[in-house]
């Protein structure tokens, strides 16, 4: 069912109360016709719940945590002191010969591969399983995108040790050659643990562009090629975005990938969690950082239109 | 359907090039689970059901087997109906502070899992919660909800809200509008943001060290069991049955939600 | 108006919601200004003042800790390996164990609140006893402390100023491992590890963690006696930087750094690792498994460093009767042997290496082997006040973890 087809709003409106509220629906009628007429309620009740949850249980301890970024740690307990306040940390964080910022550009460089990898292969992927595959067999794609995502990260993350283990692994016994344990690899093991996040919402994005305007661009001339770039790819933009988010800041956050295969490598996330227990204020600032970039993605996502344009 | 056969071709090779990337590693997890080899040496040195035998006799894994379902399947519910209400406000209201909330909401994933893991924990002891249950649910919804609003706000951009207008112009209220219209046209998006928030709970395990209670998710017992204990040989027999066991429920979810395109 | 009414209340549940944010934010810290006082030989830390248990009470009726994974087996992952029931059985407190991942972890979970106790390793324990998360340990009420090994008692990792802050429960050397049929002559010292024109280049591996700075401190205490250092976990400055210079260069050699069991025995099974730090349980779990792989370790001359874990009591254990109940318990002969067998470390107790299974184990891990126990340099959280008592000149172990980010580039 789609909006655009008329005929389901046709079917739908004999179900409808013509007087806006019969005598078992008189209460939900009342509520409904409260909400039209205040659309700041109706806001707030649709904030209500996810804003209470994400404000009490996690943005404000969130916080909390992060402004410690802004105070000293004592040298000899190892705590945090508040009776200093520093900009320190950050100063160690963004200073331009000590080893963090080159972490943070190697991170952010290893979200953004992991991304275009995961678009160039979720593409067809989803193409083909929204657009080529009948409904009985379009269940059966989905189902085989869904079902790797059962077996644990963990374990995956050791399968692609014995894939890419350069001395005995599955890559050099059959193709002698491997990326071995290191950035690559690492980009590869993302890739792969994060691409049903991008191929499901493109499918889904997928399934709601119509065929007749496929048809459309077709009656009109426009070859396969054609219609992808002017017609499909536009409109998947939103679909493409939403899961670029997903496979960016899952990539950003991560570390335990990290410590098995990226050989000597290290990333933002290694830095927090190493950094937690001993200098909480120093890893808040890293933290920080990757706030930073997850917030200037996002903003450039929007400028791109990703969001807004359709 | 529009396209050539060529394209059609085309397209069939691509995305079975992608189903290989996606299966390699699967098949690698199977075959290492009969590797008589406890080291997973390659290639395999025999072939053992030694390991299967041995995971049949650990209770351990089935008892965090169950409960991950249990937690997955109620963060999955609540981060659905958190994250369709969000989308929903941002997507239909102007307000102050509408782009910071798409912000916070994705801030739980991009952040390393220890610094979530650490606010909550902080948060339930300030708050005197114990640990339990609860508390790795909320954990797993609050860096689910942005998969669940995602989704669905990608599709809400997508669709016409004439569409919902003559609903109303039409003598439907705003609950039936949503019911007869809105829903139907979310519902794909919606079971795709499920489906993917229930996958990233299921698999979770430094949010949920510092939110669970001694009761150990699957995940948090494979670590144990690979990181200091000696039985990765048990973990790939795990991971390949849980795979393999993985298909009846998500089958029948799939069955039972996409009746409504059923018509296409 | 029951709509109103529930606006309302939706209304006031946000403002609930903030001011609850709010009041969070006076958030207790416990901050307290340590001063060690300079003098020879032992250090003095000035520790928050936290009360000794005086008496034991009775159970109360549970126990909450926090625990290397592989200390608290109730039986579910192999019905035969089962310490925790009969506890229970016995005492009454139902024991709920968390298993932690990294030293970090358990500090972090320790220090913010709810558990009882934990099992710490030697880079976590001095951390938790100088910031006062842990309460020190009455011995007297844990009869099995007396039978435990005299050369683990009052070590700078577990007690301070004179006090014990736990019972220790089992240790282990890190020591060299070789890969036999790739490293033919055995080598008799580190510097197959750090030397730049090592053989080895690209197949060696070190244990990927701050701590590790130390292995390097010891290896120059021996290659460099200018430098002066006389315990690697009390590095001022300039040995400091000296230490880190040399994990810098070494970094090269590094194939990757390790962390745990199954990482390691892969790497060394499919041939990238050959040579690095080890534990005796890798070794043993690499000479045991279908086919072998025929790897040794020995001891070098340098001496090597090692860990050793500790029962603790947290300062703010809300069941403090049954955690010494449990570590009287866990540190019992019988127990402590089975604990040990399963883990794959030396145990603590004398009393687990009298049986015959307990002699074997006692000789494969060097357990009762006072010398073994003596090269090794077990590890100990770094702190300003030097543990070698030169006064507060030391590089604190935060500064350790930063160096370590900076080493690993």
């Amino acid at each position: 069912m789609r909006p655009a087809d008329a005929n389901i709003v046709d079917a739908a409106i004999p179900m409808m109360p013509q007087d806006g509220g019969g005598v078992e629906h008189g209460s939900v009628a009342r509520l409904a016709r409260f909400f039209d007429r205040h659309p700041r309620l109706r806001l707030a009740s649709f904030l209500c719940g996810p804003g209470a949850w994400l404000i009490v249980a996690y943005l404000g301890s969130l916080v909390l945590m992060l402004l410690t970024s802004l105070y000293g740690l004592n040298d000899f307990t190892g705590k945090v002191d508040r009776s200093r306040t520093t900009l320190e940390n950050y100063r160690q964080v963004f200073s331009s010969n000590g080893p963090y910022l080159a972490k943070i550009v190697r991170t952010i460089g290893i979200a953004a591969a992991v991304t275009v990898i995961d678009i160039v292969m979720a593409l067809p992927l989803a193409f083909f399983i929204a657009k080529v595959l009948s409904h009985r067999w379009r269940r059966f794609g989905i189902v085989a995108v869904l079902m790797p995502l059962w077996a644990s990260y963990i374990v995956k993350g050791y399968a692609w040790r014995t894939l890419l283990d350069p001395a005995g692994g599955v890559f050099r016994k059959t193709f002698h050659v491997s990326p071995g344990f290191g950035q690559t690899g690492l980009i590869m093991l993302l890739a792969y643990l994060w691409l049903p996040y991008m191929v499901l919402p493109i499918v889904a994005g997928l399934e709601r562009l119509p065929d007749s305007l496929l048809a459309a661009s077709a009656d009109l001339g426009g070859r396969n090629t054609r219609t992808l770039r002017s017609i499909v790819l536009p409109l998947l933009v939103p679909a493409i975005a939403a899961g670029s988010i997903f496979t960016f800041s899952l990539s950003l956050g991560d570390y335990i990938a990290v410590g098995l295969v990226g050989g000597t490598t290290s990333v933002i996330g290694s830095v927090v969690n190493s950094n937690i227990s001993t200098n909480l204020p120093f890893a808040a600032a890293m933290a920080a950082a990757s706030i930073v970039v997850v917030g200037a993605y996002l903003t450039g996502a929007r400028r791109l239109g990703a969001f807004d344009n359709l | 359907m529009t396209l050539t056969t060529r394209a059609k071709l085309l397209l069939a090779t691509l995305s079975g090039l992608v189903l290989i990337v996606l299966y390699g590693p699967l098949l690698v997890i199977a075959v290492q689970s009969l590797n008589s080899s406890a080291a997973g040496a390659w290639p395999p040195t025999g072939l053992t059901f030694k390991w299967w035998t041995k995971a049949w006799g650990n209770g351990g894994w089935t008892d965090a087997l169950r409960y991950s379902l249990l937690v997955a399947l109620v963060a999955t519910v609540v981060a659905l109906a958190l994250g369709t209400l969000a989308s929903f406000a941002v997507y239909r209201f102007k307000f102050f502070g509408r782009n910071v909330i798409s912000f916070l909401i994705v801030l739980p994933i991009a952040l390393p899992g220890i610094v979530t893991g650490i606010a909550l924990h902080s948060a339930f002891d300030r708050l005197d919660i114990s640990l339990g249950f609860l508390t790795i649910v909320v954990g797993h919804a609050t860096f689910c909800i942005v998969v669940v609003y995602n989704n669905v706000i990608a599709r809400l951009r997508r669709s016409s809200p004439n569409i919902e207008e003559a609903s109303a112009d039409l003598g439907a209220n705003p609950f039936q509008t949503f019911a007869h219209i809105t829903f139907p046209a979310l519902r794909t998006a919606m079971l795709a943001g499920a489906m993917l928030a229930f996958a990233l709970s299921f698999d979770e395990v430094v949010v949920t060290t510092f939110t669970s209670g001694a009761r150990q998710t699957l995940p948090r017992w494979i670590l144990d069991n690979v990181f200091r204990g000696k039985q990765i040989t048990v973990v790939n027999v795990v991971a390949t049955a849980v795979v393999l066991l993985s298909i009846i429920p998500v089958w029948v979810v799939q069955r039972l939600t996409d009746g409504g395109s059923a018509g296409r | 108006m029951k709509s109103t009414k529930r606006s309302v209340a939706f209304a006031t549940v946000g403002v609930l919601a903030l001011a609850a944010c709010g009041s969070s934010a006076k958030s207790t810290t416990a901050g307290t200004t340590a001063a060690g006082t300079a003098g020879a030989g032992t250090p003095t830390f000035n520790i928050p003042k936290v009360p000794m248990l005086d008496q034991l009470g009775a159970g109360e009726g549970a126990l909450d800790i926090v625990v290397w994974a592989g200390y608290t087996e109730d039986g579910t992952n192999d019905p035969k390996v089962d310490w925790v029931k009969p506890f229970e059985k016995k005492t009454g407190c139902v024991v709920a164990a968390k298993t932690a991942g990294t030293s970090d972890e358990m500090v972090s979970l320790i220090q913010s609140g709810g558990y009882d106790g934990l099992s710490a390793s030697g880079d976590a324990s001095l951390r938790l006893i100088v910031g006062g998360d842990v309460a020190p340990v009455n011995t007297t009420l844990v009869p099995s402390y007396t039978n435990i090994q005299d050369f683990l008692k009052n070590r700078p990792w577990n007690s301070a100023n004179g006090q014990m802050y736990g019972i220790p429960h089992g240790w282990g050397a890190n020591v060299l491992m070789y890969n036999k049929s790739v490293v033919t002559t055995a080598p008799d010292s580190w510097s197959v590890v750090f030397d730049p024109a090592s053989p080895y280049k690209g197949k060696i591996t070190a244990y990927d963690s701050p701590i590790y700075i130390a292995d390097a401190a010891l290896y120059l205490s021996k290659t460099k006696p200018e430098l002066k250092i006389t315990n690697p976990y009390a590095l001022d400055q300039a040995q400091f930087d000296a230490s880190v210079a040399l994990l810098k260069a070494q970094k090269p050699l590094i194939g990757e750094y390790w962390s745990d069991y199954t990482k390691y025995q892969q790497a060394v099974t499919s041939g990238s690792i050959v040579l690095g730090t080890s534990w005796q349980v890798i070794q043993n779990a690499l000479t045991a498994q279908k086919p072998p792989v025929g790897v040794a370790s020995v001891i070098p001359k340098e001496g090597a460093t090692g860990w050793s874990d500790t029962w603790m009591v947290a300062s703010k254990a809300k069941h403090p009767n049954c955690m010494y109940m449990w570590m009287d318990w866990i540190a019992s002969g019988p127990i402590n042997e089975q604990v040990a067998s399963y883990f794959g470390e030396a145990p603590a107790s004398k009393g687990a290496c009298t049986d015959a299974d307990g002699k074997t184990l006692c000789a494969d891990y060097h357990a009762d082997d006072k010398a073994y126990s003596d090269t090794i340099h077990y590890w100990t959280t770094p702190t300003k006040t030097c543990l070698d008592g030169r006064g507060d000149i030391c590089v604190p172990y935060a500064s350790w973890v930063q160096a370590w980010d900076a080493i690993k580039g």
